[in-house]
């Protein structure tokens, strides 16, 4: 059998960082990321009446209710996020602590947000976009590849293995994102220029705190 | 010990099957747990997940739509 111990440690300590870590990031995305979405949604609307009327599916109500779903996905996210880190901390078994967790925090944001932002960037609502597939593969590929990239640089012994891992760091953004064949929006380019600076201030908040608190949480003595 | 060439710096384990029982299992199981609520939370393509998602998902740079 494994060690269920461990195992139970690391799954508390991501639910309550994720949970913390959640709802942090649904106050931050009410005052800065919301209001442009809001905005955009209105835009994209306009554009959908215009065009054909689609069959909508049930969703959240805007105000209190949208509100809750939102932090219920963010819990998630982060929980999951924090297991996903809490992982990495117990295969290396070092011991951990909230400045440990600090880097590994940052570590996650440049693997899940920063690399594939660089090639898809956060988009608003109403934005031509390519094959949802496509740009799912080319997400996952890149977060893989900068996740594996990332560790190589900061754990191989070799230069010949870091240099390899700084090769994989680059290599999806030389293939290039899965691009639409026209770029149009229904919201004006200065919207979606917020957005991407909402999003980056967002997520750097969501994970630097989803990595400090596991480390301060998951305490791995060895 | 194996003889292949050290590609991480693993210097710490004591014996392999400890470190099974001890690291990698507990890692692994808890990162798949991980992995499945990041699928849920942010690309299950279910219409009405995806809308409870919608925000989180856009804000969190998922390829969404």
């Amino acid at each position: 059998m494994f060690n269920l111990t461990t195992f139970r440690e690391l799954v508390v300590a991501a639910l309550w960082t994720g949970l913390l870590a959640g709802l942090l990031l649904t106050a931050v995305q009410q005052i800065q990321v919301l209001p442009t979405l809001l905005q955009a949604e209105v835009y994209e609307e306009a554009a959908a009446v215009a065009n054909t009327h689609e069959h909508h599916d049930w969703q959240p109500g805007n105000g209190w209710e949208r509100t809750f779903f939102t932090a219920v996905a963010n819990i998630g996210l982060g929980v999951g996020f924090a297991l996903l880190i809490g992982a990495v901390m117990c295969l290396r078994g070092r011991p951990s602590h909230w400045r440990m967790g600090l880097l590994w925090g940052l570590a996650g944001y440049l693997t899940f947000f920063v690399a594939p932002s660089l090639g898809l960037p956060p988009e608003v609502p109403g934005t031509e976009a390519a094959k949802l597939a496509d740009r799912q593969s080319w997400w996952l590929i890149t977060v893989l590849d900068t996740g594996f990239g990332l560790s190589l640089l900061a754990f191989a012994l070799t230069r010949t293995y870091k240099f390899f891992g700084a090769v994989l760091l680059v290599a999806p953004h030389l293939i290039g994102a899965p691009q639409p064949d026209v770029h149009s929006s229904a919201a004006p380019a200065e919207l979606a220029q917020s957005f991407i600076t909402a999003t980056v201030f967002a997520n750097a908040v969501f994970w630097l705190t989803i990595g400090g608190l596991m480390g301060q949480f998951y305490k791995k003595e060895s | 010990m194996s003889s292949t060439p050290v590609l991480l710096d693993n210097s710490q384990t004591p014996t392999r099957s400890e470190a099974l029982k001890d690291r990698i299992l507990p890692a692994m199981l808890a990162g798949m747990l991980g992995l499945g609520l990041l699928y849920a939370a942010g690309f299950a393509e279910a219409a009405q997940l995806h809308n409870a998602a919608h925000d989180g998902r856009h804000s969190a740079s998922f390829p969404c739509h």
